[in-house]
């Protein structure tokens, strides 16, 4: 498993970020930063 | 559920304010300005609309209740370039209003003389909105100011200059130097959300004559913080807004939920008259000066005028007076959307469309209409934020499909039929399904329709107290 961290821009009525997190769970990288943005 | 127990959903009012020298107030042209200087405003200045061309562009129609939404996608695109010549700033239940009668309304909605305005502006005009000069103050319309006082204001305490057609006519200033709530970005944020509400109520008053005096109580959804640096969001826009319009017997508060606060502030309204606590409640949301000129770059960059230009507003009025054939707020089928759900598309349309439907043992196919955020597309495409009203009816029909409620082939037919094109300014809590209320209430007494169902969902997350979103539905029927 590679080492690379995983920086996360969710979208509100895309995938927000903390479902594109749940999703990189399993894959045990480090998250270094997570938002989630609303354009509207 | 017996008759007298019943929040009944009179009235729905939907108001426009044409304000494009206000733009540059916007949060984000003010910090284009801020950054690029005079080039950023000479190009927003450049490419503004006029009245004609606001009243004329369809979208706009559609939201002042003259052109049914669902006719909107037969009319020939971009819409912005194709006007509907003749097109009246009255609506069936809305009206536009320019920005030189604006101004009138913010200066009438002043009790802090925090606007100076030229008195020979307030003087050279007339050919106002009757709707609007109802709630004119004559008093505070007196307290005009000299243009040489404006310009010393703006030069020595920086105060904001407040153009019309090019011209200064007045200036908006700070009310405290060491209070950044009361800074004069702020104030006339705030004041705005006020004199659009206060238009939003007015007009619904008087378009179906009901007594001022009659009203008990009022909820604000308006997207503003007003207060102080001890309480920076105290609120209660609902009473300044009822005193401006002559509401002299209500009292009232606000809901604070992000875009999701009309729906929320209708369920609490009908909870009050369902409860009887009061008979009747008015809930108004005032425009967003804030969100004036979110996408203004990239429409420029993409030689489109500036489209959000415009603040809007709303107001409804709820009793408990009612007949079998009125439209009453079910509270009976109401979609939360619980804390530890996630906030993915699919999980927020489940807690708000099938949970609730399933319980009341209904399915989509009961629902005439879904009114869900109603952004108009022509806005948002342009600047990548996608076409928000599809994604939602997207999602409603494609989660049917996994539950096999519906099937793939027919998603098309189910958007087409129980959806409809965007059509509300970006104005956050403004789109959030209610502006379509005034075309359901009509069907729903017609006999047309039987039920909508309107969807609002609120971004938490901005505030950074939370990583969720948030969202809220609830039925209207007969």
């Amino acid at each position: 498993m590679d080492d690379r961290k995983v920086i996360i821009i969710g979208e509100r009525d895309g995938i927000p970020g903390p479902t594109i997190a749940e999703c990189l769970e399993a894959s045990g990288r480090e998250i270094v930063f997570q938002k989630t943005e609303c354009f509207v | 559920m017996s008759n007298e127990s019943k929040a009944y959903i009179h009235s729905a009012t939907n108001i426009l304010v044409h304000v494009p020298e206000l733009v540059r107030y916007g949060s984000k042209c003010h910090r284009e300005v801020e950054d690029s200087g005079e080039s950023f405003l000479h190009a927003l200045n450049k490419n503004l609309r006029s009245f004609k061309e606001v009243v004329s562009y369809p979208p706009n129609q559609a939201f002042i209740g003259n052109l049914n939404p669902d006719k909107l996608d037969k009319k020939s695109k971009p819409w912005f370039k194709n006007l509907l010549e003749g097109s009246s700033k009255e609506g069936v239940f809305g009206e536009i209003l320019d920005q030189t009668t604006f101004y009138m309304l913010l200066k009438s909605a002043d009790d802090f003389e925090l606007f100076l305005l030229d008195s020979d502006f307030i003087n050279s005009n007339n050919n106002y909105s009757p709707s609007a000069k109802k709630i004119f103050n004559e008093k505070f319309l007196n307290k005009g100011s000299k243009i040489s006082a404006i310009e010393e204001n703006i030069q020595l305490k920086g105060s904001l200059s407040i153009e019309n057609k090019g011209e200064l006519v007045g200036c908006f200033q700070s009310d405290h130097e060491k209070d950044e709530s009361l800074d004069a970005r702020i104030l006339l944020e705030n004041l705005s959300a006020k004199a659009s509400g206060a238009f939003a109520l007015n007009r619904m008053l008087v378009q179906d004559s009901i007594d001022p005096l009659s009203v008990e109580y009022i909820i604000s959804c308006s997207e503003e913080a007003i207060g102080d640096r001890y309480n920076r969001g105290g609120g209660n826009l609902a009473k300044a807004i009822g005193e401006m319009v002559g509401c002299k017997n209500a009292s009232g508060m606000d809901v604070k939920a992000f875009c999701a606060a009309p729906v929320y502030a209708l369920i609490h309204a009908a909870s009050l008259i369902q409860s009887k606590v009061v008979k009747n409640v008015v809930v108004v949301g005032g425009g967003s000066l804030a969100k004036l000129g979110m996408k203004a770059h990239f429409h420029m960059e993409k030689k489109m005028p500036v489209l959000e230009d415009l603040l809007g507003g709303v107001a409804f009025f709820l009793s408990s007076d009612g007949t079998a054939g009125t439209p009453y707020i079910n509270l009976e089928i109401v979609g939360h959307h619980p804390i530890g759900s996630s906030s993915s598309p699919q999980e927020m349309i489940d807690s708000l469309v099938y949970k609730p439907l399933d319980k009341a043992n209904l399915s989509v196919f009961d629902i005439d209409k879904f009114c869900v955020e109603l952004h108009n597309p022509e806005i948002t495409v342009p600047a990548g934020a996608g076409d928000v009203p599809l994604v939602n009816y997207k999602t409603i029909a494609a989660l049917g499909v996994m539950k096999e409620k519906l099937t793939k082939e027919g998603i098309q037919d189910f958007i087409l039929d129980k959806g409809m094109p965007g059509f509300s300014p970006t104005q956050g809590h403004i789109p959030a399904g209610v502006p379509y209320l005034g075309y359901a209430i009509k069907a729903l007494k017609e006999g047309s329709f039987k039920r909508a169902m309107v969807v609002a969902k609120g971004s938490l997350f901005l505030g950074r107290m939370t990583r969720s979103a948030d969202g809220v539905s609830v039925v209207v029927q007969v």
